[in-house]
């Protein structure tokens, strides 16, 4: 009987952390795919190549929780804490595409989070500025980074309202913390010929991305995009 | 030796507490959750109640020697359980954001179902055991029940004012303990220590609540706790009442600047701001304010703002706007009146506890904004104050009080809201002055939902108040996270109408629909795939309405009094597709509350089966099945129980304000009026068989029911704005006649069962105990789907069925 109980255990702890020893670059390459095959399946262009192999690099389970490694690459939104979440894979990607960053930007995220989009941008850009106005979370982002080797990423616990106006004007900017309105500011210190983007829901609910572009004569315009080929209103019944 | 005498004062206290538990659960899933669950919580009430009475039936012979002991045990187990189920429900980490998510949700879900049934068990089992031990004085037993039940539910209500649920929770396990010492002495139980002892843990948790043992954890996705996280906030001031707890907080570190969906041209920053939040959601803000109106510049950039440029007649020029303003929460609609130069201003707020903190508590930080002569506060529902007001208004505001998550992850999706329904509107425009306006804001949710809805719903409420073209009294104004309707008493001028372009060119926002607009006039600054607005309001204005909304992937049909789910946009259809898109995005765009209500109706079912059915089945009792007929009998009337009285707690949200008193008023009339019926049943029984006085009882209730139907929209319109203790009154005069009509069936039916199969009773309980466990969630359902009217009239053919199978089991 006690035999049966050891094992039954063990069993147990197995299925408990089924993630050790697991081969994360594969199910990263997976994701990412699956990734391309949504974005391509609802219409939208596919990311350059540059946000692909980004996300093939970034380590995403390095940035949830440890007892969520196992569905780090999966394609859904997971809870990292003080109320926030990661955003789901598809959403990174397009935010990242829309923004069109290229190697030798400078770019302004508002919310660190995890610091999972940060180092996504890291791997395209020269230098990423990153705020986040949960200390906790911030300091865990800011640890993690620099333990990951993210040099180019710079975190600072601060409001974000007013930006890093030392480091600006931005070539893009990325707000993912919820905000009832943009800021003037931030509008202020995006390049001419800049873009931002920001989703727009709830926790685990990204609804649809706004892109604010700067015009270089320093109008701005806005597109709201749907991320899911979802048409309200088909022909016929 | 004489006969014992019931344990009348411990019966009537255990019962008062399962009703004021049950009534405290929906505060505090209000809180913890963002939803009340009322037919979750009644479901596993009566989950409960039915276990216990499988139980005590298969246990009987057990129990008998041991009478005492078993009832002060319950009762003691109740006082346990009461705060320990709610203790260990808030550690199953159920978030209903990941419902959708994660398959894991549905086993949590159910598992805080069980746990919100267990104290219902207990109490269900104690009060089950007196009244079959005390067979022969039942009937006082039953009314100690029922009193005690009835000043429970009441009683919470005026509790709640000045204790928060939390310590309540221990209060009411100190009265089942005390009822457990009351008991003991009653009984004349040969220990008297235990009297003591009981007394003595029932102050020992009296103690606990005044220290605030009990802690609530909310939601860490809900605003509050959201807001919390932020370095540098702090909570400084909370206040409880029936409405909501209320909590104040202030950010000394980073300025909260709520503005929502100010323009992206907007220059100006809001000044200093607390947030306030109720049971964690929100914010409505508190804006400083020191008379200077520049300050409030920034409350032009917002959509909400349309009207005021639109309003342009030389008299209001003159002396400004009346305005009312409809849910001012901490006065963020009435500083944009003030901004505006408003000659008055009615703002209208339904808790007095928000008032008194902008009043008095921060009356200086709000530059004394609700003591002005210039602004009345009217306490009170906004229902209730536009149909009772005599005013005639330019502008009638309904304020934006739900948060933008909260909007648009559907997290209100059954949530009764009598603020957007046709007959609402209707009553606003009968308070607008000739060239008046009523003015809407909405979150903004893509694809369109509430926008559209509004939209359908406006042009209902013109068509039925006989306004022959809706289409010119129309305009909706659409930022880029906001939208505004203005729905006005006469046809746009052209004046009015430059002014709208105008305001939408200088705010970049884009015209979403106004007399006379061209197509390239839509989609020009916040730009989308497809002028999804415009078109829709295009269509909804044109002679295909009801093939767009029937076409379209979100519900958007009109909501009206009888189905007041405005924040319903669920559809089976667009859900299967939704899902299939899950990995894709597609899932942030499903509601999660209604399959969340399909889940509870399942485990219902489920739980109701393997607790209440299945242990009778698997016992001797399964060779005394009743006859079918007897089996659909009590089913019929388990289930038509049910609709009637949700159907009722819901319809009279409206005409009592809130869920909380609606739950309050109308359990606690049922119960009485119900226990009547049985009473007059069971005086009746020894001079006829039965079936006459259910054909008599549920005829007069279907006609009764048919004439609430007719009368009841009409008759609320009219007494709405009477004080809360008349309306109290009138609730239960109301539902007197259908209360006692709805007591009659059951005690009949188990005394012609008890003549003709008397061991297929604890059966009849049963199935009568699973329906009324199903039909507590099914009535939500039918009522989200067909609407109250619906719900009402299937169970007045429930009830006609019944009357034919009592027939067959003679």
């Amino acid at each position: 009987m006690n035999r049966y109980f050891i094992v039954g255990t063990l069993l147990c702890f197995c299925c408990a952390f089924p993630s050790y020893g697991e081969d994360y670059s594969a199910k990263r390459h997976k994701m990412v795919e699956e990734v391309l095959a949504d974005l391509a399946a609802n219409g939208n262009p596919a990311p350059g190549p540059d946000v692909v192999q980004a996300m093939e690099k970034v380590e995403r389970h390095r940035f949830v929780p440890d007892w969520l490694t196992r569905f780090a690459y999966i394609n859904r939104p997971l809870p990292i804490g003080h109320g926030q979440t990661i955003s789901q894979p598809v959403i990174v990607a397009l935010m990242t595409d829309l923004i069109k960053v290229k190697a030798g930007d400078k770019v302004l995220e508002i919310g660190t989070g995890s610091g999972y989009q940060a180092a996504v941008l890291a791997k395209i850009v020269k230098s990423v500025y990153s705020m986040e106005i949960i200390e906790s979370l911030g300091k865990e982002a800011a640890e993690r980074l620099a333990a990951l080797g993210y040099g180019n990423v710079q975190v600072k616990m601060e409001d974000g309202y007013y930006g890093w106006p030392a480091e600006a004007p931005f070539d893009a900017i990325v707000v993912t913390a919820a905000a009832s309105h943009v800021p003037p500011p931030l509008i202020a210190q995006l390049k001419p010929g800049g873009r931002m983007v920001i989703p727009l829901g709830a926790q685990f609910m990204t609804q649809f991305l706004m892109l604010v572009e700067k015009h270089a004569d320093g109008t701005v315009s806005s597109r709201q995009i749907i991320p899911v080929g979802f048409v309200p209103l088909t022909g016929g019944h | 030796m004489a006969a014992p005498r019931p344990p009348f004062f411990a019966i009537g206290l255990l019962s008062g507490c399962l009703l004021a538990y049950e009534i405290a659960l929906t505060r505090l899933f209000s809180m913890v959750l963002w939803h009340h669950f009322a037919y979750m919580i009644i479901s596993a009430a009566m989950l409960g109640y039915g276990a216990s009475g499988t139980a005590l039936a298969l246990l009987r012979e057990r129990i008998a020697p041991c009478f005492n002991a078993t009832f002060l045990a319950t009762a003691a187990m109740l006082a346990l359980a009461m705060p320990l189920s709610f203790l260990l429900a808030q550690q199953v980490p159920f978030n209903p954001l990941e419902l959708l998510w994660d398959t894991s949700q549905l086993p949590k879900l159910l598992t805080i179902y069980l746990l919100v049934a267990l104290p219902f068990f207990f109490g269900g089992a104690s009060i089950g055991l007196a009244l079959w031990r005390f067979g022969m004085q039942a009937g006082r037993v039953y009314a100690a029940d029922i009193f005690g039940a009835g000043a429970g539910s009441l009683g919470i209500v005026a509790v709640l004012f000045f204790m928060s649920p939390g310590d309540l929770l221990m209060i009411l396990a100190a009265l089942a303990l005390f009822a457990a010492a009351i008991a003991a002495i009653e009984l004349k139980v040969p220990r008297p220590w235990l009297a003591k002892l009981f007394s003595g843990l029932a102050l020992l948790a009296v103690v606990a609540a005044h220290a605030g043992w009990l802690k609530i954890h909310s939601s860490p996705y809900k605003d509050l706790s959201q807001t919390l996280n932020i370095s540098g906030t702090r909570m400084i001031e909370e206040r409880t009442g029936p409405l909501g707890q209320v909590a104040v907080v202030e950010s000394t570190r980073i300025p909260f600047r709520y503005a929502p969906g100010m323009s992206l041209n907007a220059l100006d920053e809001p000044p200093p701001q607390l947030e306030m939040f109720v049971d964690g959601n929100g914010p409505t803000v508190l804006t400083r304010f020191d008379g200077n109106l520049a300050s409030l510049a920034y409350l032009g950039q917002l959509t909400s703002a349309l009207p005021y440029h639109v309003m342009g007649s030389p008299a209001i020029r003159l002396h400004g706007p009346r305005v009312l303003v409809l849910g001012a929460g901490a006065g963020a609609d009435v500083l944009q009146a003030l901004y505006y130069r408003a000659g008055r201003v009615d703002a209208v707020e339904l808790d007095r506890n928000i008032i008194d903190l902008v009043r008095n508590r921060f009356g200086d930080f709000s530059g004394n904004l609700y003591k002005r002569p210039d602004v009345r506060v009217h306490e009170g529902e906004a229902r209730g104050f536009a149909s009772a007001g005599a005013g005639q208004y330019d502008l009638i505001q309904v304020a934006l009080l739900d948060s933008f998550g909260v909007a648009s992850a559907g997290l209100y999706g059954l949530s009764e809201s009598y603020l957007y329904t046709v007959e609402a509107l209707q009553t606003y425009l009968g308070h607008l002055a000739p060239e008046g306006m009523l003015s809407i804001t909405r979150w903004l949710t893509l694809p369109p939902r509430d926008s559209l809805k509004l939209f359908a719903t406006a042009i209902a409420a013109l068509e039925e108040s006989g306004v022959p073209d809706p289409a010119r009294r129309l305009a909706m104004m659409r930022g880029w996270k906001t939208v505004t309707l203005l729905v006005k008493n006469s046809d746009f001028s052209p004046d009015e109408i430059a002014a709208i372009r105008e305001f939408s060119r200088t705010r970049s926002f884009d015209p979403a629909y106004y007399p006379g607009m061209l197509p390239e006039e839509a989609n020009r600054y916040n730009l989308m795939a497809r002028p999804y607005f415009y078109e829709g309001a295009v269509a909804l204005l044109g002679p295909e309405r009801q093939d767009f909304i029937d076409r379209y992937k979100f519900h958007i049909e009109p909501a009206t009094d009888d189905r007041p789910y405005f924040f319903r946009y669920f559809k089976w259809d667009a859900a299967v597709e939704l899902f299939s898109l899950r990995q894709q995005g597609g899932m942030a765009l499903l509601d999660w509350s209604y399959p969340l209500l399909v889940a509870t109706l399942i485990q219902a079912v489920l739980a109701s089966i393997l607790l209440i059915l299945a242990p009778l089945a698997a016992s001797r009792a399964r060779e005394t099945l009743p006859p079918a007929s007897a089996a659909l009998y009590f089913l019929a009337i388990g289930f038509a129980f049910m609709f009637m009285e949700i159907a009722f707690i819901q319809k009279f949200i409206l005409f009592l304000s809130h869920p909380l008193y609606a739950l309050a008023v109308v359990l606690c009339a049922f119960l009485i009026f119900a226990a009547l019926g049985s009473w007059l049943a069971g005086r009746k029984q020894g001079r006829a068989t039965g079936v006459r006085s259910v054909t008599t009882a549920i005829a007069v209730l279907g006609m009764v029911a048919l004439l609430y139907l007719a009368l009841l929209p009409d008759l609320f319109d009219a007494l709405i704005h009477l004080p809360d203790p008349a309306k109290i009154g009138i609730s239960a005069a109301l539902i007197a006649l259908p209360g006692i009509c709805m007591g009659i069936p059951f005690p009949t039916g188990m005394a012609r069962l008890a003549c003709t199969l008397p061991d297929a009773i604890p059966w009849a309980w049963a199935i009568n105990g699973f329906a009324s466990v199903a039909g507590a969630v099914l009535a939500s359902l039918l009522a989200v789907h067909l609407g109250f009217t619906a719900v009402i009239l299937l169970a007045v053919v429930l009830y006609g069925g019944a009357c034919i199978a009592i027939r067959g089991f003679a």
